[in-house]
């Protein structure tokens, strides 16, 4: 909400300049967004008045004025084709500012000299209006600063304000709460009501008194909607941002910036009957002000008459109903609706108004009954007419009630840290138009609410005014005591950060990026899942929950990839999203790895990682797992077929490991040989708590032996065949080498395996160690067809 | 003795002059050995006058120890000079890089959180996390914001269904936690969330860290201090001013925004606080009865109050990050500043 400053002082003028004043607006609650000077800089510029105008001799658009500055007549060339004899306008003078920092000098235009420039709107800045020079009221006094006739010594104050403090959407509401808090009175204006002059009235009935409580009405008849707007009133509009449109549309919009009452001004002759304010049936039809049809639903509140819908209540006039070029006599509508009834309705048509806006959060029911005679005397001011009397249909039972609220000055202590004397405690409730008594016991209250406070309902309420107007500044910050248990992270659980900082130094980098993906890349590596969708996206490539981290890895690649940095390690943590009944999100961990195995070095040269470079790291991550950890071939889209593995932990799947399917490098534009794996976190954070186990004080033995087996034999099951075969005094065995080649069959791969034994009492013998060895190679022999390699 | 005299001035030249190990050992055996040239005189001693004798002895031993040691001192200086020869042969240029695998980075907004989550742990604040796909109860309604409340218009919410929404704040895990656990309540929750708005300063996911605490006595002005206190470690500023503005939020009462002095300009005003001197960086209030209330804590014994704060705005202004956008990019040229 934007407010003139001179507006507002008008209300209340504390004695503070315009940068205090916004602080304490700002640490009031009502947060000032910016404090804009209007017409900054303007001087030399005075009201003028053409004394006559005639063409110029070498130009056909110009004219040679003769105008009078009030202290002298000097000769102004001017292309403006409002130019004319008898017009009043802005004159910038020799000398003269213009907003923007523009100088007026005297200048010759196509020979002739013009001393100064005549103003439009738009070189004020007061409006984008270029079309011709602004024109000024006939009775603007000559040679007046035009500043101090359009009052442009002004700031504009823009406030965001908080959905709560729906009672300070209007100039009268600011005020209130601004001299509530510098404790400076306020400057009400005379609102006296305007005695009825003719006897008519108009029917009104209102069918759902809930939504509608009060709606009052009033004829006025015989105005004048040819009269123009008063310029202070087009200047205030102006300045909270609304166009001026006709005197009465203009007056109901003043009166609403004024003191925050939504007005409608109806076209008398065009109603029919009467006015109903009732529900709209199923699909009843209006078009709004806008000049759009609308298809009601039931249950939304129209103003109709006997006919048909005129108007969304408290949201938008209708076309055909509202104020003309023709129209004589108004109907004036001021009407509280029930904020709770309203909430959402606007919204749901697409519709956000300066009406719907109030109406949804609160609008003071008693207003309607000062609004109505403050719109009824402006209008005989400026459009002329005579009223009828105040038609008032309220229903007491259903207007929102303002019970006493218990307030304890212990409950103050607690809440704020802070005591308050019963005086200081009075006027602040007093300032902010409550009612106080005291009691029923020591140190208790009873506040009643003023009408227009829609957030008063309990004693935290009442904590936070107290705290808004004692200033959070004067609440003494303390530093927090005990009461915490101290804790330690169960050790049986990496901590996240830790494994974080591993995988850092390992070479990786970690990325963040958007839980959302787009279908296609999420097709490419899940084809099976429907993943969960967004109803309302951000964008059609943001368009579905993630159901891999890999995706994302693979996008946050290829933009590496794209600047020149092909040596990418990334890896990502995060939630998977699942499509079923319960949406299961499941913590990730991600890797991806692509480039070369080593960084470029004048001492190593280095091939592209491949799969076993991630699997190592898989590896490494999980070295402290619990349980038993296997790597099983297995095919996966997206991925490699041969060069794909699910990690199993204890015979459940945890994860997957592979290199990225050629089909997606190229289209994804990666290299072929990038490789990814993907974890469920809470396998890999899953650890045991070490037990310390003695160490061997006898010597170890290590045996090797070389077996051919078929391609297909697993290495992993040669190996866990060897190892269990070797009895219990093995404490280690690896393969050593692979080779595949010349001196062995195409079908066969040899593999070396070492095996170390020890024992925890003794030095084993050397014929233990051979029998050992023994049995390993007859198993291996029968189990997988192992032939000994010499 | 001349002979005596010539045999010393020669072995000690050609000791001196021995070019290895081998050289040397070749003289010893000449001299000292036991047909050595010097073993060979001691021998012939017999053949003297034995009043000639002792004399003699004494000469002949004394060149015995002369040659010993400078047999052992030449020894001692051919090894020294083998080795520098070999270090020589051996050097490097130590100017060269060293051979390692470069160390990755920790992104910017988890090193954040880890400085947050750091500072509230200190005072028993212990993290907790929940679902991102939250239900409309946990992400509004328990927190005072049911259906068409204004308040839901300023949250820009991404909706799966018509009960579930990818949570707007991580307050729904606080609310999870009021539900499971007894007070005295202490956690912190950071997460991403997620708002439907995307320019130049709004992403569509984003990261906070929310915290609360529930206990029989804690009033605003604990609040005040814990997150004045925060701020302050936060950038390392002591002096860093820290202002409360009251402000609403549904879920708590009396409500505040605080703003820092901007840290960019020292509160002077600049392109980046709007000329204001101030930035805004996060929101907080005493929990809000009803909040309580919903969530069954006992609002007769207990109170608290709840923060939350934007991740990424606070990264932003702690290490100069103009756009909001990098941090999404992944881009290495950026994540590697953060090492």
């Amino acid at each position: 909400m934007i407010l003139s400053e001179n507006w507002l002082r008008e209300w209340v003028n504390p004695d503070l300049d315009t940068p205090e004043l916004a602080h304490r607006l700002t640490m009031a609650g009502l947060e000032v967004d910016s404090v804009t000077p209007l017409a900054d800089g303007l001087s030399g510029v005075v009201v003028a008045e053409i004394l006559s105008a005639t063409p110029h001799p070498d130009a056909d658009k110009l004219r040679v004025c003769q105008v009078d500055t009030g202290s002298e007549t000097v000769q102004i060339v001017c292309g403006a084709p409002n130019a004319a004899e008898g017009l009043k306008a802005p004159l910038a003078q020799p000398g003269a500012k213009l907003p923007g920092g523009i100088k007026i000098k005297k200048a010759k235009l196509r020979g002739v000299e013009s001393q100064g420039m005549l103003c439009s709107a738009a070189e004020l800045t007061l409006s984008d209006d270029h079309d011709g020079l602004l024109a000024l009221a006939s009775d603007a006094p000559v040679g007046m600063p035009i500043e101090d006739y359009l009052d442009l010594n002004d700031t504009l104050i823009e406030i965001g304000l908080t959905p709560n403090r729906a009672d300070c959407l209007s100039v009268a509401g600011v005020a209130r709460d601004l001299a509530a808090a510098t404790g400076t009175n306020l400057t009400m204006p005379v609102i006296a009501d305007v005695a009825a002059t003719i006897d008519d009235q108009f029917p009104v009935e209102v069918a759902c008194p809930p939504k509608c409580p009060r709606y009052l009405g009033r004829v006025i008849r015989n105005v004048d909607v040819a009269k123009p707007t008063p310029l202070f009133m087009v200047e205030r509009l102006r300045r909270a941002g609304i166009r001026s449109i006709d005197a009465v549309v203009d007056i109901t919009n003043y009166v609403m910036l004024e003191l925050g009452q939504p007005l409608h001004a109806f076209d008398l002759d065009t109603l029919h009957g009467g006015i109903v304010v009732r529900e709209a049936t199923e699909n009843e039809r209006i078009v709004l002000l806008d000049g759009e049809e609308r298809t009601l639903s039931e249950g939304t509140l129209v103003i109709a008459d006997h006919q048909k819908a005129l108007a969304m209540a408290g949201i938008m006039g209708g076309e055909g109903s509202g104020v003309s070029a023709d129209t004589r006599d108004l109907f004036l509508e001021s009407a509280f609706f029930a904020p709770e009834l309203m909430a959402g309705k606007a919204r749901q048509y697409g519709l956000h108004t300066d009406a719907s806006h109030r109406f949804e959060r609160g609008v003071d029911p008693e207003l309607a009954y000062t609004a109505i005679e403050r719109a009824t005397a402006l209008f005989l001011e400026c459009v002329g007419g005579e009223a009828g009397p105040v038609i008032d249909v309220s229903s007491a039972a259903d207007l929102p009630q303002r019970d006493a609220v218990s307030l304890r000055t212990s409950a103050i202590e607690q809440m704020l840290g802070i005591a308050l004397s019963d005086s200081e405690l009075q006027r602040m409730f007093a300032a902010l138009g409550f009612s106080v008594v005291a009691g029923p016991t020591a140190g208790e209250w009873q506040c009643t609410a003023p009408s227009w406070r829609f957030d008063m309902g309990r004693e935290a309420d009442l904590i936070e005014e107290v705290a808004r107007l004692y200033g959070f500044d004067n609440i003494p910050a303390r530093s927090l005591g005990g009461n915490a248990a101290a804790t330690v992270e169960p050790e049986h659980q990496t901590p996240l950060s830790l494994l974080k900082h591993r995988l850092v130094a390992r070479g990786f980098s970690e990325a963040i990026t958007f839980s959302f993906v787009s279908p296609e890349l999420q097709r490419l590596i899940d084809p099976e899942l429907d993943p969960v969708a967004l109803r309302n996206p951000i964008s059609s490539d943001l368009a579905v929950m993630r159901t891999s981290l890999i995706p994302g890895l693979l996008g946050a690649a290829a933009h590496n990839i794209k600047r020149q940095r092909p040596r990418v390690r990334l890896f990502e943590t995060g939630l998977r999203f699942f499509p079923d009944a319960t949406f299961t999100q499941r913590p990730s961990l991600a890797l991806l790895m692509c480039g070369s195995r080593s960084p470029e070095s004048w001492s190593t040269k280095s091939d592209p990682v491949d799969f076993f470079d991630i699997k190592g790291e898989v590896e490494v991550l999980l070295a402290g797992a619990t349980g038993a950890l296997e790597f099983r071939a297995t095919a996966k889209p997206g991925l490699h077929d041969g060069q794909t593995a699910e990690i199993l932990l204890d015979g459940a799947v945890i994860g997957v490991v592979g290199r990225i399917h050629p089909t997606a490098a190229s289209d994804l534009d990666l290299p072929r040989h990038t490789c990814v794996a993907e974890l469920d976190l809470d396998a890999v954070t899953q650890r045991s708590v070490p037990q310390y186990q003695d160490i061997s004080r006898y010597p170890e033995t290590r045996r090797d032996v070389a077996v051919v087996v078929d391609q297909t034999v697993p290495a992993a099951e040669v190996l866990a065949l060897a190892r269990a075969a070797a009895g219990p005094s093995v404490s280690d065995a690896l393969i050593f080498d692979l080779y595949e080649g010349d001196s062995i069959a195409k079908t066969e791969k040899s593999l070396a395996i070492g095996l170390t034994f020890r024992d925890q009492s003794r030095t084993l013998t050397d014929e233990e160690i051979s029998e050992s060895l023994a049995q390993v190679i007859v198993s291996l022999q029968e189990k997988l067809g192992a032939k000994l390699r010499h | 003795m001349q002979a005596l005299d010539d045999l010393k001035n020669e072995a000690t030249a050609a000791i001196a002059s021995a070019v290895d190990a081998g050289a040397l050992e070749k003289l010893r055996v000449d001299l000292l050995g036991k047909k050595g040239r010097v073993t060979d005189l001691l021998k012939s001693l017999g053949q003297l006058d034995a009043a000639d004798r002792p004399k003699a002895g004494a000469e002949i031993n004394a060149l015995k120890q002369l040659l010993n040691g400078l047999i052992s001192e030449r020894k001692q200086f051919l090894q020294e000079s083998a080795i520098r020869e070999q270090l020589a042969q051996e050097r490097l240029d130590v100017t060269l890089p060293g051979r390692f695998e470069p160390m990755g980075s920790l992104h910017p907004i988890t090193r954040t959180i880890e400085r947050m989550t750091d500072f509230f742990a200190r005072f028993g604040f212990q993290v907790v996390e929940g679902p991102e796909i939250e239900d409309d109860y946990h992400n509004f309604e328990a927190l005072n914001i049911p259906a068409h409340h204004p308040a839901r218009a300023m949250h820009d919410t991404f909706y799966i269904d018509d009960t579930h929404v990818l949570r707007t704040h991580t307050s729904g895990v606080q609310i999870r936690t009021m539900e499971t656990r007894e007070p005295p309540i202490r956690v912190i929750c950071p997460g991403r969330v997620y708002r439907c708005d995307s320019d130049l300063t709004h992403s569509p996911m984003f990261h906070q860290v929310e915290g609360l605490l529930i206990d029989d006595d804690v009033s605003f002005g604990e609040l005040k201090g814990i997150i004045q206190d925060f701020l302050h470690a936060f950038f390392e500023q002591d002096a860093l001013a820290v202002r409360f503005r009251p402000s609403y939020f549904p879920f708590t009462e009396p409500s505040a925004e605080v703003d820092i002095q901007c840290v960019k300009c020292a509160g002077e005003g600049c392109r980046v606080c709007s000329g204001t001197g101030w930035l805004e960086v996060m929101g907080c209030g005493m929990v809000h009865p009803r909040v309580l209330e919903m969530s069954g804590v006992d609002t007769a014994r207990f109170q608290g109050f709840a923060f939350g704060m934007g991740v990424e705005r606070l990264a932003m202004l702690r290490y100069g990050i103009g756009d909001l956008r990098l941090n999404f990019d992944n881009d290495l040229r950026f994540l590697a500043q953060f090492l």
